[in-house]
């Protein structure tokens, strides 16, 4: 497959890449549920409605984005909408990575467990918990990871200072 | 890390309180690899749950990062994985020269190919050590860390340190290698497959070594794929995946290298695997001695790449690209990218957000043993508690890279 260079936005990404798997499977289920999209140095990132994403990893699975690699949070601390997740998901067929990303609000933010898909997610989940104070619904385990179960605050969170006293 | 209060695990499973017992395993257990501490409930001899508690080597890495000039993560990230130094350097670099667009001269992309495999043996020469000493086999600890130290000392004349080597650089490499150095990893890589094959001799054909491992932590392909498993266990299982040849970085695709792929899902495939991947290294380190191209080892990019010594003495520009380099760092385009590179223990990965100033924004490190670890459960489940022991070794866990 030969790529353009950069496409931002839903309509470019559509308009350029019509033949990716991922991009395809998504329009054939929900093309609603896709809010934006961008091509950016060989990367793919498709932006997607926060309560859809468990459908959306699903659909994306089937589409032969099989392993889940990686999974993230940003805090982009003062802007709104604040935390961006984002998903890294491999496939061993077409030997290409996805990144699939949801935007979250700050008050409360809370999102749909990914482990039922792949239960690989369960650590990475944890993590954002903890360092993040994320929320995931339906999550088997959703306690502190790296830090002590009584700790206070998020250490990721754009707030919290690197060092000195909190 | 957590307040054993909290832990659901410790209580045995409902309706078994009378047979099954809660115990502890580390964290300062030796066969650990470090400060893993695992909670397990057991009946009898025979495991039921597998509980891992990992946080006891957490150090906030990836906020540190948050702190510094796009330059200065380069030496935290050797110490993430303290075993595969210069897989992560690697890592690190080619996804801040993605977001940069930055074109990296050959010769540099083929010394990085020609380290990262010694990097690799390293890794793979420590396993073998550390996981037949778990099992018994003490010997071999002695004579694979004999050769670990020819490839520290190797790392020593290239970069001035033995494991914190930080000798990959954004743009290319800290300086050339020294006169010779070629030579020696020749002389070094000359002797190596007789030594493997000592190594072999002495475990393959043992019947204890072989016992302990054969039939002994299962884990099939569609497990595997589900928990995140990468690197040897994942090929062990069937999966011939392979970065290196699947989704090449910094120049793999012009190396001629066979991936090892084994059927037996079991440890004993796991240390198959890893046995014929140090093989595979050796050709090619000796496919990059032969063909080593000519020309600088660093990118043309006054800006971002730190001048020559030489040059600071004479150039009134480079001493100015020196002094901005070093005080306000370099600015790179706002973006984002995540790049994977196949490492010693699986896929490592850095996903890296850049908001366009001098500083990353946000660098997430995905390394292999954190997922790998969650397999663990699976792969002891109805086995006997000194299985655990093999099982760990066979995953080849680092808790640096963990924790982070």
């Amino acid at each position: 497959m030969s790529y353009p260079n950069t496409l931002s936005g839903k309509e470019a990404v559509l308009a350029g890449l019509p033949e990716h798997p991922a991009v395809k499977a998504i329009l054939a289920w929900n093309p609603e549920a896709l809010t934006d999209a961008k091509f950016d140095r060989r990367e793919l990132t498709l932006t997607i409605a926060c309560e859809e994403i468990c459908s959306a990893a699903a659909v994306v699975r089937g589409a032969g984005y099989n392993f889940f690699e990686d999974m993230t949070a940003v805090d982009w601390f003062p802007q709104a909408p604040r935390f961006q997740l984002s998903y890294h998901i491999l496939s061993h067929v077409f030997k290409e990575h996805i990144r699939l990303r949801v935007l979250l609000e700050e008050s409360d933010p809370s999102i749909e467990s990914l482990t039922r898909i792949w239960p690989s997610t369960n650590f990475y989940e944890r993590e954002v918990f903890d360092l993040f104070g994320i929320q995931f619904e339906g999550h088997p385990n959703l306690r502190r990871i790296m830090m002590p179960d009584d700790w206070k605050g998020h250490p990721l969170r754009k707030e919290y200072p690197v060092e000195g006293y909190r | 890390m957590s307040n054993p209060a909290g832990m659901p695990v410790l209580e045995p499973a409902e309706g078994a309180k009378d047979q099954h017992m809660v115990i502890n395993m580390g964290p300062q257990h030796p066969a650990t690899h470090g400060v893993l501490r695992l909670v397990v409930e057991i009946d009898g001899e025979i495991i039921v749950r597998v509980y891992p508690e990992i946080g006891y080597l957490h150090t906030g890495i990836e906020k540190t990062c948050e702190a510094k000039f796009y330059q200065q993560v380069v030496p935290l990230t050797d110490r993430v994985n303290y075993l595969d130094p210069l897989s992560n350097n690697l890592c690190y670099c080619l996804a801040v020269e993605k977001l940069l667009g930055l074109e990296i001269p050959e010769k540099a992309q083929w010394i990085r190919v020609l380290l990262t495999e010694l990097s690799r043996l390293n890794s793979h020469l420590i396993w073998l050590g550390t996981h037949a000493m778990d099992i018994g086999a003490l010997t071999v600890f002695l004579y694979t860390f004999r050769e670990r130290e020819d490839i520290l000392r190797l790392f020593e004349a290239i970069a001035g340190q033995r494991m914190m080597t930080s000798y990959f650089r954004i743009g290319g490499l800290s300086m050339e290698p020294p006169l010779g150095f070629l030579d020696r990893v020749q002389g070094f890589i000359n002797t190596l497959p007789e030594k493997i094959d000592e190594y072999s001799n002495l475990l393959t054909g043992n019947p204890i070594f072989r016992n302990r491992l054969q039939g002994v932590g299962m884990l099939s392909a569609a497990d595997a794929i589900a928990l995140g498993v990468t690197g040897p266990p994942l090929r062990a299982s069937g999966v011939d995946f392979d970065l290196r040849r699947d989704m090449p970085y910094s120049s793999y695709e012009k190396f001629q290298f066979n991936v090892p792929v084994l059927n037996g899902c079991d440890c004993w495939a796991r240390y198959l695997v890893r046995l014929d991947e140090m093989r595979e290294s050796i050709r090619i380190i000796q496919q990059a001695l032969d063909g080593m191209p000519e020309g600088p080892v660093k990118a043309n990019a006054p800006k971002i790449v730190l001048p020559d010594r030489e040059k600071m003495k004479t150039q009134m520009e480079a001493l100015i690209h020196h002094f901005k380099i070093v005080t306000e760092g370099f600015e790179v385009p706002a973006g984002e990218v995540y790049q994977g590179v196949e490492a010693g223990h699986g896929q490592t990965g850095y996903y890296v957000v850049s908001d366009g100033t001098a500083k990353p924004y946000r660098v997430h490190m995905r390394y292999p043993s954190f997922a790998t670890l969650q397999a663990l459960e699976t792969m002891a489940k109805g086995r006997m508690l000194a299985d655990l022991v093999a099982v760990i070794g066979s995953i080849d866990i680092v808790l640096g890279e963990i924790d982070r």
